[in-house]
């Protein structure tokens, strides 16, 4: 059985041969510069988008224009380049240079449209708003809100590429079988055992572990790869995946 | 896009780290708990269909050292045949390479968490098969080192289990002794305690200078990392710290004490004393102390003053003393009448 090492989170080198979003960010190839940035700000338009609301209680639509006037103002100039991967974790990072982009933008009282209107970003704001809405209180450190709405966008980011790579390769119960068991909401409702997946799937109890423990394999791994482009360093990505996948006590 | 809830964010992060059990017996129900070396999961065994306990290596500490000491302790616990410690059922590698064992599913609470509602003198008996159980260890030529109430269940019928034989320390056959010492040290291959895998720190023999145990319960000469030092004595050291919290309800010292307890108090120092060679030679011998309190009788730690002895011999033999008195004041009573 072929098991990709990321599944087992031994700790894997950083890897710096590989896709880095923070390198090709300061490249000098326009196109790799521009593709970072969409990698970029598809992981953390959510978690931005939700700061800015939440945060600095903005209103939907201010929300929406200083989310995408934050990575436009990230493409077009040097807003990373303080960034020292041994010093703080990219997140934080950013974070901070997002209070000071929008402290700056309450002091010149008013926003600077880069974008005449026009947005680059894809930003569903209105899904983002539904869970806001859902999800009551949000949490009271600003940080650990953050955190969390970052963890959303990457773990959406490996779920929709996990999907389309069963869809490719003609894995689509596989998909099915781990969407029932792992991700549908199940509010104050029992999780189905193997048992009734097999009996929803028809297929073998046996079969249901295969297909869970590939589908798991699978997501872990791409959220693994998502998350290692993301990070300034190895230690910082070994840090940010035993965060992310740390199990908390019952 | 895939709409991601806050609980389906929850599961996601659990399930990643959850063990592949495919092509074996075991279907994962969810996280139990979670220590330096190791995560344990409610498991289902389909064969048998009961609830049994997994111990997986945790993905971040998943070294061949630390596989190596996973079913190290494993072996130990299938070593340790005895009613207060958890059976092990088998014993087995995950397609992933991580190492597990699977055991007896203990329901209960853990000790500290039982003594809050429960009557000293419950405790006591309980701490009685605490000891009975590790006596029994250390005459199977096994050390535990991390001896403390969250290591220590009562399930719901009072029955004791000592768990987590993580940094068990292993005699070899010809170090044991007579009374319970497990001095020897050969069998520490493969083992530098979960403080040192914590840290990062390679595996390999228990080097001197390595500290293995919890602060407040762990023998001073483990918290020096005093290797060659530590045998049977040194449980003996932290069944008193244990004995210490279930008597006054923390782990450290009360400024006064009642009367009735000082010989418990006697018996726990005793217990803790810094040098191996003052404590109680083993868990039976100070089992059998505590048994004497409960007993009524005199306690070997304690140098009994003639007033606390008087009480304790009134209180001990209270209803004969009772009746002897009632029979003398109604003798009296009648001599008195009749003399009239």
């Amino acid at each position: 059985m072929n098991h990709d090492s990321a599944f087992t989170d031994q700790p894997r080198g950083f890897p710096l041969t590989r896709h880095s979003v923070l390198i090709e960010l300061r490249s000098d190839d326009r196109e790799k510069r521009e593709r970072a940035w969409e990698s970029l700000a598809a992981a953390y338009w959510r978690p931005v988008y939700c700061h800015v609301r939440l945060r600095w209680h903005a209103s939907r639509e201010d929300a929406q224009d200083l989310t995408q006037d934050f990575f436009l103002r990230a493409l077009g100039g040097n807003f990373f380049e303080g960034y020292e991967p041994g010093r703080a974790r990219f997140r934080t990072f950013l974070r901070t240079c997002l209070d000071r982009f929008l402290s700056n933008e309450q002091r010149n009282a008013g926003r600077e449209k880069r974008g005449g209107g026009i947005s680059f970003l894809p930003i569903d704001v209105g899904e983002v708003e539904a869970d806001l809405l859902a999800n009551g209180e949000p949490a009271s450190d600003p940080d650990q809100l953050f955190h969390r709405e970052w963890i959303r966008s990457l773990f959406t980011l490996a779920v929709d590429a996990l999907r389309e790579e069963c869809a490719a390769t003609g894995k689509e119960v596989q998909f099915s079988v781990f969407e029932r068991a792992d991700l549908l909401p199940i509010e104050g409702a029992e999780r189905p055992s193997y048992r009734d997946l097999a009996e929803e799937f028809k297929i073998p109890v046996t079969q249901v572990t295969n297909y869970l423990a590939f589908a798991r394999r699978e997501f872990r791994r791409l959220a693994l790869e998502r998350l290692a482009s993301l990070c300034g360093s190895e230690e910082e990505y070994q840090s940010e995946a035993r965060e992310l996948f740390g199990i908390t006590s019952p | 896009m895939t709409r991601i809830s806050d609980a389906a964010l929850e599961r996601l992060r659990d399930v990643a780290e959850w063990p592949e059990l495919t092509g074996n017996r075991y279907e994962i129900v969810g996280a139990l708990g979670q220590g330096g070396m190791g995560t344990v999961f409610l498991a289902r065994d389909r064969e048998l269909e009961r609830e049994v306990a997994l111990k997986v290596l945790r993905a971040v500490a998943s070294t061949p050292e630390m596989a190596l000491r996973l079913r190290r302790e494993a072996r130990i616990l299938a070593r340790l045949e005895h009613p207060g410690i958890v059976p092990v059922h088998d014993v087995g590698r995950l397609p992933d390479g991580r190492v597990y064992y699977v055991m007896k599913l203990v329901r209960g609470v853990r000790l500290d968490q039982y003594a809050r509602a429960a009557v000293l003198t419950d405790l006591l008996r309980l701490f009685l098969r605490i000891c009975e159980t590790i006596g029994f260890a250390h005459a199977q030529g096994v050390v535990h080192r991390d001896l403390k109430p969250g290591n220590i269940m009562v399930g719901a019928f009072g029955e004791v289990l000592v768990m987590d034989w993580g940094i068990a320390k292993v005699a070899e056959e010809a170090g044991r002794r007579s009374g319970g010492r497990a001095d020897g040290n050969a069998a520490d291959k493969a083992d530098r305690g979960r403080k040192a895998g914590e840290q990062g720190h390679p595996l390999g023999d228990t080097a001197p200078g390595t500290v293995l145990g919890t602060p407040g319960f762990m023998s001073p000469e483990q918290e020096r990392g005093d290797v060659e030092q530590i045998d049977a004595r040194s449980d003996v050291y932290s069944l008193g710290a244990v004995l210490r919290l279930l008597v006054t309800g923390s782990e450290g010292h009360l400024a006064r004490l009642p009367a009735p307890l000082r010989p418990l108090r006697a018996i726990w120092r005793k217990a803790m004393a810094p040098i191996p060679g003052d404590r109680y030679p083993s868990a039976q011998a100070l089992a059998e102390d505590v048994a004497r309190y409960l007993d009524a009788q005199p306690v070997g730690a304690y140098e009994e003053p003639l007033l606390e002895k008087g009480r304790r011999i009134i209180a001990k033999y209270q209803t004969p003393i009772l009746l002897v008195l009632a029979y003398l004041a109604m003798r009296i009573l009648f001599l008195v009448t009749r003399g009239m």
